[in-house]
């Protein structure tokens, strides 16, 4: 598969699930597991363009695909815009969930058109901060969508 | 220069400095427990007690041992043989007859009983997680099981837990003067009575606790890395009680902690295990909680069960306050579980009013479950909840506006000091401020028209009060130690100017999301004029910094802050010496402001960095001065600050699902000063999440045998994005008296504040029908029905 843009290859156990490759084999350690149970989001990442959480996906399933962690998107020079947003916005404190929540903040502007606050919110259901009761995230998406 | 002073500004106390910290959260790179690797690293899994009480009659570790990667099986019984002692509760509380608490055992694996279901008795160590869990399947554990104590409404009637320990109470603690309360009841010219119960919460910090232990044997020092709040405390009960190792051969690092709420303060089996077990395998052990640990063996909150009673005169004036609490302790005492329903709960009973009889009654007691301490608010959110519903249901029972109630009996701004029948002196406050503002912000005079709105859309719209205070700051370690406390409470800090003119601070507080690191050098760039990109803050490891209580009870800036504030004025004081001898003149006659040192009477003037390069090369310089210009203060508080609001929740309940949508949150605080808003207005909306989960979503259930019903993220339902509305948040400012910030900490208050207002809202939308947090649709749909 190709990891944030580079030809990657890992020799694992086929029930080895992607968020272990990426931060096990890969040392990405940006990817979070917070839940065990595809509830949190803390994992999410993109395979080909899509937010993904990487807790539920299978070595195999992620063969030939391209994967997008968090480290991929930006750097501290060169921010991702929702990146940027997220920092203006004060829309993390712990920064746990932070990782997974801009991951899917990107697809969620990226594939939607005219983005509201409700939708937004919607947007972000299977993602869960226990910090910033969302008011902040939802800000900073929103200004990236307008 | 008018440039560089702008910048200053714009860095200083009360600027809305984007936090520092993000930079390295926004890209992955930030650095939790889970993410470091040592060479030649294990993994720990442990092994639980599927039973909530049970005697432990065998473990048998053969066929473990021979699971391939296996390293080693470790248990209590092995912990009980290399002497290593229980994990202690720091806070000894007394019973009303003065008799000391009674503590149940607390082994840090168990040894002979299992008291709670997730309680752990064996370690398995293995060179990958996936042999660790293999290995934890094959350890042959043989349990006798005994009758669990699960219900906390019958516990003290069932049967005793632990000998010595009878109807399971840990302590019968009161505060207050009974016999005036007595008498005010019986002049009353209304009482009201309300019966309520505090919902267990599991605190579900989105960082799973962790620990990395390791064991250096050819200096016999241990390194452990954990998601702790106060690393210096983890540290001291490590050493001083649990006696894994000495102090001075322990360093414990807290590394980027992924939240707290106070789920990390405590001294926990598993990092205890771990670092132990490091030091006889010899070679570093990592161990991560899967997410159904957490919720079993983290410490849980709340869990009250009260019955209180509210006497007024004619007018309805408040004249006393009677409540009888019992308190789940869950199966051990842990580290501050003592303190919470007594000290930081029945002391606020007097929230913003001049009642002046206040009596309170607490029953600690033991059941078979998860130990349960501090959670964001920590005995706060309990006292609050008490105060605010039963004064929003007086008001409903006198037919007088909740509002207007709560305000003829706030205590006034000539009244501070005041000192209330429930040992707390509060220093400042105005309290009809918040309320004020609050009312406009909710746009309460347009309320009923909502209403009537919402009608049309078979919703039934109500709106709830609650204005609530805390005791912060936490503490005074005189008064601290005489209630009970096992340790001071004061905060440690040290500025170090390097040569260079850059700072280096240290603070004993701990940042696991406050953003200490941005808060802290606003703080002291205003203080030294030195700019802010030039100062670092440095936390978290008890390798760099002598020593610090840590982070919980919203104390850092008030505490850790204000040592921060006295180093850094010992820094001036030095300075000037320093200054006042390269200008030719004496101290008295240099003045510090803005970064600069100057002469008075005189255009000459010195920079602190022009000064700390002469500090530390001493070439011409004071003969009676040490080189450098480094300085450390201990900050112990006079007094607990009182942070004060107004919470305003309207909710509409719809009246076909039960559904209950929290539709307008107002939260107006009074922090005292500010150091930066970004980050308070933060602080509040994620405690009102939390409190809004509490009061509409988080149940932690046991069944009758102690079998955890809400184990995962799939059963406790947590807030998300989509259940919570936009939050309405702005301050008012009455600055801290005591304190050289003048402020008050801004951490728990929307978790404390925000469960009464949202159940007194849901109750308003009921018609007055009480019903239990948390509001779900099946409790609001049935209470509809009249059920």
């Amino acid at each position: 598969m190709t990891v944030n843009g580079a030809a990657c290859e890992v020799d694992v156990p086929s029930n080895t699930l992607l968020v272990d490759i990426l931060r096990v084999e890969l040392g990405l350690t940006g990817t979070h597991v917070g839940c065990d149970t595809s509830q949190c989001g803390a994992c999410t990442v993109h395979v080909d363009g899509r937010a993904v959480k990487s807790c539920t996906v299978l070595a195999p399933q992620a063969e030939g695909m391209q994967v997008t962690t968090i480290e991929g998107i930006g750097t501290t020079e060169q921010l991702h815009p929702m990146q940027a947003a997220f920092r203006e916005c004060h829309a993390l404190q712990c920064g746990f969930c932070t990782p997974g929540m801009i991951m899917q903040a990107i697809d969620l502007v990226e594939n939607n058109t005219n983005l509201d606050n409700r939708a937004i919110r919607e947007g972000l259901e299977g993602n869960i901060c226990r910090c910033t009761g969302y008011h902040n995230i939802v800000r900073a998406i929103q200004s990236v969508a307008d | 220069m008018a440039q560089a002073e702008t910048t200053e500004l714009e860095n200083g106390i009360g600027a809305a400095v984007r936090r520092r910290e993000d930079l390295r959260f926004i890209t992955g790179a930030g650095r939790y427990t889970d993410d470091l690797t040592q060479p030649g690293q294990l993994y720990g899994f442990f092994c639980r007690s599927p039973y909530a009480r049970a005697e432990l009659v065998s473990i048998d570790c053969a066929e473990a041992l021979a699971v391939p990667g296996v390293v080693d099986v470790l248990t209590g019984a092995q912990m009980v043989a290399d002497g290593l002692g229980d994990l202690p509760c720091g806070w000894l509380v007394k019973s009303k007859d003065g008799a000391d608490m009674l503590s149940a055992p607390h082994p840090p694996m168990a040894a002979e009983r299992v008291n709670y279901v997730g309680e752990p008795y064996a370690l398995v160590v293995a060179d990958s997680i996936l042999a660790a869990k293999r290995g934890a399947e094959s350890v042959v554990a043989e349990f006798s099981e005994l009758n669990p104590v699960i219900d906390l409404a019958t516990a003290t009637h069932s049967e005793d837990i632990y000998p010595g320990i009878t109807h399971n109470l840990a302590y019968e603690w009161a505060l207050g003067d009974e016999d005036a309360t007595r008498m005010a009841f019986a002049k009353a010219a209304h009482v009201t009575t309300l019966d309520i119960v505090n919902n267990r919460l599991i605190p579900n910090a989105m960082e799973p606790r962790a620990c990395l232990g390791q064991f250096d044997a050819s200096s016999g020092e241990y390194t452990l890395y954990t998601t702790s709040q106060n690393p210096h405390l983890e540290r001291l009960v490590l050493s001083a009680f649990v006696q894994v190792a000495p102090e001075h051969k322990l360093r414990v690092i807290a590394p980027d902690v992924g939240g707290g709420f106070g789920s990390k303060i405590f001294i926990y089996a598993e990092e205890t295990a771990v670092i132990w077990a490091a030091g006889k395998v010899k070679r570093p052990i990592k161990w991560v909680a899967e997410r159904g640990e957490s919720f079993l063996s983290d410490a849980h909150g709340r869990d009250h069960v009260t019955h209180a009673e509210l006497a007024m005169d004619e007018s309805g004036r408040f004249t006393g306050l009677k409540v009888v609490t019992t308190a789940n302790l869950g199966a051990y005492l842990s580290t501050f579980g003592s303190s919470v329903p007594t000290y930081l709960y029945g002391t606020l009973l007097a929230g913003q009013y001049k009642t002046p009889n206040i009596y309170v009654e607490v029953q600690g007691v033991y059941t078979n479950t998860a130990p349960v301490d501090a959670y964001r608010g920590a005995g706060r959110p309990e006292a609050t909840y008490v105060v605010e519903r039963i004064v929003e249901q007086a008001a409903r029972e006198l037919g007088k506006d909740p509002a207007d109630l709560r305000r003829m009996n706030m205590i006034q701004p000539e009244d501070f000091p005041y000192e209330t029948p429930v040992a707390l002196v509060y220093d400042t406050g105005n309290y009809e401020a918040s309320l004020d503002k609050a009312l406009e912000l909710i746009d309460y005079n347009n309320f009923e028209a909502r209403q009537a709105a919402a009608a049309e859309q078979r919703k039934r719209r109500g709106i709830g009060f609650a204005c609530y205070i805390e005791a912060c700051g936490l503490a005074p370690s005189k008064l601290a130690t005489e209630l009970g406390a096992g340790v001071g409470l004061y905060e440690s800090g040290e500025v170090r100017i390097n040569p260079t003119g850059s700072v280096s601070v240290f603070t004993g507080s701990h940042s696991h999301g406050q953003g200490h690191e941005t808060t802290f050098a606003q703080v002291v760039s205003d203080k030294l004029g030195i700019p802010y990109e030039d100062i670092e803050v440095i936390h978290g490891d008890t390798g760099r910094m002598e020593f610090g209580l840590g982070t919980y009870g919203s104390r850092s800036l008030a505490v850790g802050g204000s040592a921060l504030v006295v180093a850094a004025d010992k820094i001036i004081s030095k300075g000037k010496k320093i200054a006042a001898h390269m200008m030719q003149a004496q101290p008295d006659q240099v003045d510090f402001q803005d970064g600069q040192f100057s002469l008075q009477d005189s255009n000459q003037s010195v920079s602190i960095q022009e000064v700390a390069f002469a500090s530390y090369v001493p070439a011409d310089y004071p003969e009676d001065l040490e080189p450098g210009l480094t300085e450390k203060a201990f900050y112990d508080p006079k007094n607990f600050t009182y942070p004060a609001g107004t919470h305003v929740a309207e909710v509409e309940v719809d009246i076909d699902t039960g559904v209950t949508t929290l539709v307008k949150f107002v939260a107006v605080d009074d922090f005292g000063h500010i150091i930066n808003p970004l980050i308070v207005d933060g602080q509040v909306h994620g405690g009102v999440a939390q409190g809004a989960g509490q009061a509409m979503m988080e149940h932690g259930i046991y069944d009758e045998y102690g079998q955890l019903q809400t184990g995962s993220l799939m059963d406790y339902c947590m807030p998300r994005a989509d259940d919570l509305p936009d939050f309405d948040v702005d301050t008012t400012v009455t600055p801290c008296t005591h304190n050289p910030l003048g402020v008050k900490g801004c951490g728990e208050a929307g978790a404390i504040g925000s469960p009464a207002a949202i159940m007194n809202a849901v109750t308003h939308a009921l018609g007055n029908k009480d019903i239990s947090m948390p509001a779900t649709p099946e409790k609001v749909w049935r209470a509809i029905r009249g059920e």
